[in-house]
């Protein structure tokens, strides 16, 4: 509990002149789920993936404490032993599950395939577990043999998360995991995912620049703008008593229905 | 007695960057402790920070000096300057809150809603879902509306459903924010019985009372709070 799943410290990454994050240090502890908020542009999708190992930043370190209890730095490791990590320890929820999920194969077996990567290999137990995850994210078990181009994209996303999640990761990354739904498709999978992130005792860390999500979801926040983190704080108190300019117009910015 | 809370130097001016930097000073030196088995009610006209110096207590908003000490699991923990995680903590098993609005989440039905501060202790369902039913029948919450999420109930009803949420679990600190506003006579009877019954089993209470009765009923202590004129 006092120590870190993840401390990053001073990360930042440039796009040659143009800055993407710069300077940005903070530590994720077992069962936390931080939110970054920020408009387009400013950085919070770099962010996110220098996190999650897909993008090397040009500054700082990110630091991953293992199932093993060991603490590693994850770009020092080699390429092979960092995708280890991302497939047995992470899950990545990607706003457009289409670039996630495998379009040609079966519901079943988007879920099935992770659990094949890490070893398994008895049919019978992945397809109930497939079956089980279904289940789990409100998918009806009779459509685990059809293809995910006759889900629709709420059911689409579900898929995605049921995906991610089959494998039990310990530190879920998610961009806009709510983003191009439908209002009430948007409450359902809030409501699902605040669940999962309940019951699972999840990490996670969520981008997104919907304040709706980040205060169901999230713990801390932190609010991202030109590359840099300008307020962060306990989530509630960040978006009842913004102190930065920024973080103001954010909040007051909120259409009320 | 026990003292669980002592805020001590309190300040906080909101500053609205978006409304060209004005500055609303709330208070400045504010101070304020509570003992176990006492109800102390922060009086005051509109505008006088009672709402904010609770929000305050609660972690909820920051003051820009001054600190707050919970006891929490055996040692002081200062708000003010606690990480997030020791905060979250603190609100789980030590300090209760209940706001003037319930913010509902879609889908979950009134008595998940008031369950949902024992499971996250760690009971089982079944005690939680016990122990609420019988929270939300004290409260005159019809039962059919049980089941139902309550987005969709009178603000009386949803005032009732925050009220059952914060006493659910019987945390040692509980601060309250109108809890009365929008309630009937029966209903305000109801909440007036449950914080009694908290004082007796030794929470520390801090409390805006709009209603004379209410206040005069449930305070041991008074504290008077008085707006601030800019400077």
């Amino acid at each position: 509990m006092n120590t870190p799943l993840l401390r990053v410290a001073g990360l930042g990454r440039s796009y040659g002149a143009r800055l993407g994050c710069r300077d940005v240090s903070f530590e994720l502890y077992p069962g936390e789920v931080i939110g970054v908020v920020g408009e387009s542009g400013s950085g919070k999708t770099t962010l996110l993936d220098c996190l999650s190992g897909r993008l090397e930043p040009s500054a700082g370190t990110v630091e991953y404490l293992t199932r093993q209890s060991e603490m590693v730095d994850v770009y020092a490791m080699s390429e092979a032993r960092r995708r280890l990590l991302m497939r047995t320890e992470w899950g990545a929820v990607r706003q457009n599950a289409r670039d996630a999920l495998r379009m040609g194969v079966s519901a079943g077996a988007n879920v099935g395939e992770p659990l094949m990567a890490v070893g398994r290999r008895h049919y019978g137990g992945i397809r109930a577990e497939a079956e089980a995850w279904l289940d789990q994210v409100e998918i009806s078990t009779d459509r685990i043999d059809d293809l995910p181009s006759t889900f629709s994209g709420g059911m689409l996303q579900r898929l995605q998360i049921a995906r991610n999640l089959v494998t039990h990761p310990r530190l879920v990354f998610m961009d806009e995991p709510t983003g191009g739904l439908d209002v009430s498709v948007q409450a359902r999978l809030l409501d699902l995912l605040h669940r999962l992130v309940v019951d699972l005792g999840l990490s996670a860390i969520v981008v997104t620049h919907d304040l709706a999500v980040v205060r169901l979801l999230t713990h801390r926040l932190m609010v991202m703008r030109h590359g840099t983190v300008v307020e962060e704080g306990l989530t509630d108190q960040v978006l009842d008593d913004p102190h930065h300019p920024y973080t103001q117009l954010l909040v007051s910015s909120v259409l009320q229905p | 007695m026990t003292r669980l809370i002592a805020a001590a130097g309190l300040a906080k001016t909101y500053v609205l960057h978006v409304q060209g930097g004005t500055e609303i000073p709330v208070f400045a030196d504010a101070e304020l402790t509570a003992a176990a088995g006492e109800c102390v009610a922060l009086h005051g006209p509109s505008g006088s920070g009672k709402s904010t110096l609770l929000r305050c207590l609660y972690g909820n908003c920051k003051p820009d000096a001054g600190r707050i000490e919970v006891s929490h699991d055996g040692s002081e923990i200062d708000i003010v300057s606690a990480p997030p995680r020791a905060i979250l903590a603190i609100r789980k098993q030590t300090m209760g809150y209940v706001s003037q609005f319930l913010r509902s989440i879609p889908r979950v039905s009134a008595l998940d809603v008031v369950a949902e501060p024992l499971r996250v202790l760690g009971q089982p369902i079944e005690t939680a879902r016990a122990r609420a039913s019988a929270l939300l029948a004290r409260l005159n919450i019809p039962e059919r509306l049980w089941q139902l999420a309550p987005a969709t109930f009178s603000g009386g009803e949803q005032q009732r459903v925050n009220i059952a949420r914060g006493f659910a679990a019987g945390l040692p600190i509980l601060l309250l924010d109108e809890p009365t506003a929008s309630l009937d006579a029966v209903n305000r009877r109801a909440v007036i019985d449950l914080i009694l019954e908290a004082k007796a089993s030794g929470t520390a209470v801090v409390g805006v009372f709009h209603d004379d009765v209410v206040r005069e009923t449930v305070a041991t202590r008074v504290v008077a709070m008085k707006p601030m004129v800019a400077a």
